[in-house]
């Protein structure tokens, strides 16, 4: 029980700290009255303007009233259109969603398939090739392989439309080009978890008893090593939303990722600001519950954590 | 030995590819044959000399008519730069900080710990758009600084990790036991032992960094014009890819041999590390 509130503790911590370097970029971005009204307005004119916004008051007053905006999903409006951050926002998150979901999907289909096999013929052909693949994939930037997609399949073949949402293909090059990181992550991530669990003491006892290879690795390898896959996905699910951002930009979509650049660009931190904290407390909740379902999933774990918390007690007592 | 038993082709490839690159670097501002500056507006889309242009431009010209060899020399230069200032750096400011934490303890090491498992939740690209968005103007130097931002958390958590291990071990006690300051022991016993694993993440790291960096100058919010890098060449050959694809894929091509050779190096460094 310890270890689960430690983790609670260091989630809202986390939580915490985002929303202070939140604020504190918010209000190191400069003088919004000067930006927005530019350099030619009246001093009278500023100064309502700050009145009406709060910028008059104390530093920790204005982080209570940004917290207490917060609480009530209020993040403060966009300079460029005067709308709602938060709607702008939230506007726009369907379309990152269904470039990212698909691409978890698919990434988890083919990576960790991918893992297996490679663990299975591990320092044989199959392996190496799946190796160099995944170290290709992970080190080529996405938006170079959106740029080189659309030079071969638009430009040269003209078999898909270079951007933007036309039919259900517009999908294709897009989610292609986020699953290439997908998949050489998963497929890392799953050959390693393969390898640590097939040198247990476990899987010779299996072997000795007669099983077949094919058993020990789909029966008794492969559950356990599935277990770690729960924080890569949680991990990756962040990742995944930045790259979406590179990609929706590459191919015209009019995501989250996309409104990101264009706010960053025209230094519009109220949106940026948004983003950051929807991603950022998205991604710690995400953690938090990987972490959590460990105990649900491998009741050893939680066991584990117990005792050592317990050992962690008596030394710290005596 | 060990060198010698693991020398493929492919190794002694990726050390040349470096190698010509680090060359290049070096030798730019005497190897480019006109000015970053010099738009010649009747030379516009010249094709390089492999897609049947002319030898003046051996590279081709890009929408402005500006020489595209003079650009991808400089860009090369910038963007490399960038990632060996910004990984050397990151790897200092992370392994000192995690150092120091893991030895002196108590509050520190909380602050510490806390910030790298922030900086580890966050996705740091985000991060860094906040930082760009807040900072007046992302320059050379602020770039750099953003970059070392970029890692530093990495070398944190692994330097970290080393010192508390090596804190309760015989050799570290019995020279605290003859009065060497934590100073000396630091960088004389503890820092070299760490040093293989540092330097593996620093070849995890650098190929990172330079796709953090020409990804911010692709999307229009890293290195500006007039200067270029890697990833603003593609950015604006982006544009062109019906008319001039030559613009986008040549510094694409290098980025790719540049990352995949520093990739596979990595690998390779990070077998013998884990071999010993």
């Amino acid at each position: 029980m310890n270890w689960y509130l430690f983790r609670l503790g260091r989630a809202c911590i986390t939580i915490l700290l985002l929303l202070i370097l939140a604020f504190f970029a918010l209000a190191a971005s400069g003088d919004p009255a000067q930006i927005l009204l530019g350099p030619d307005t009246s001093q009278a004119a500023i100064d309502a303007f700050r009145e009406k916004w709060g910028l008059t008051l104390p530093l920790w007053q204005q982080f209570l009233i940004y917290l207490n905006g917060l609480l009530h999903m209020n993040f403060g409006l966009s300079y460029r259109t005067g709308e709602s951050a938060l709607a702008l926002v939230l506007d726009r998150i369907p379309v990152t969603l269904s470039l990212v979901l698909p691409t978890i999907l698919l990434s988890i289909a083919l990576g960790v398939p991918l893992g297996i096999l490679s663990a299975m013929h591990r320092g044989r052909f199959i392996d190496r090739l799946a190796i160099t693949l995944s170290v290709v994939g992970l080190s080529v930037p996405s938006f170079l392989l959106g740029v080189l997609a659309m030079y071969l399949f638009s430009v040269k073949l003209g078999w898909l439309a270079p951007s933007g949402y036309v039919d259900w293909s517009s999908y294709i090059m897009p989610v292609a080009t986020l699953s290439t990181v997908g998949i050489g992550t998963y497929a890392r991530f799953t050959r390693s978890a393969m390898v640590e669990v097939m040198s247990r003491p476990m899987i010779e006892t299996a072997r000795a008893s007669g099983l077949s290879e094919g058993i020990i690795h789909r029966v008794h390898a492969l559950p356990n090593a599935l277990t770690p896959l729960i924080t890569i996905t949680a991990l990756e699910f962040g990742h995944f939303v930045t790259y979406a951002a590179v990609v929706e930009n590459v191919f015209g979509w009019q995501g989250t990722g996309s409104l990101l650049i264009e706010s960053v660009s025209a230094r519009d931190f109220a949106v940026v600001q948004a983003i950051m904290i929807i991603t950022g407390v998205t991604m710690i909740l995400a953690n938090l519950l990987a972490d959590l379902s460990y105990g649900f999933i491998d009741p050893r774990i939680a066991d584990l954590r117990h005792r050592s918390a317990r050992r962690l007690r008596t030394v710290c007592e005596s | 030995m060990i060198l010698r038993q693991n020398l493929s082709p492919a190794i002694v490839g990726c050390f040349c590819v470096l190698s010509f690159l680090t060359v290049l670097v070096m030798a730019a501002p005497w190897l480019s044959p006109s000015d970053l500056s010099e738009v010649n507006l009747l030379d516009r889309f010249r094709p390089p000399v492999f897609m049947g242009g002319t030898w003046q431009y051996p590279l081709g010209t890009d929408a402005l008519g500006r020489d595209m060899l003079s650009l991808i020399l400089r860009a090369i230069q910038v963007s490399l730069t960038i990632a060996v200032i910004g990984t050397i750096g990151g790897a200092i400011v992370g392994t000192t900080l995690g150092l120091v934490a893991a030895w002196i303890g108590g509050i520190l090491d909380a602050i510490v710990g806390t910030l790298v498992d922030f900086q580890a939740t966050i996705p740091t690209l985000i991060l860094i758009l906040a930082l760009i968005t807040v900072l007046p103007s992302a320059d050379f130097t602020v770039f750099v600084a953003i970059m070392i931002f970029h890692g530093w958390d990495r070398y944190a958590r692994l330097a970290r990790a080393i010192a508390l291990s090596a804190k309760s071990q015989p050799y570290v006690q019995a020279q605290q036991i003859m009065g060497a300051s934590t100073f000396r022991i630091i960088t004389r016993s503890v820092l070299p032992n760490a040093m293989a694993v540092l330097l593996v993440n620093m070849s995890i790291n650098f190929p990172q960094t330079i796709l953090a960096e020409t990804t911010l100058s692709f999307l229009g919010v890293g290195i500006q014009p007039p200067d270029v890098s890697l990833g603003l060449l593609i950015g604006i050959g982006r544009d062109q890819l019906f008319n001039a694809p030559w613009v986008a894929l040549m510094p694409g091509f290098l980025i790719l041999i540049t990352t995949i050779s520093i990739s596979v190096l990595g690998d390779w460094a990070r077998d013998l590390v884990e071999a010993d």
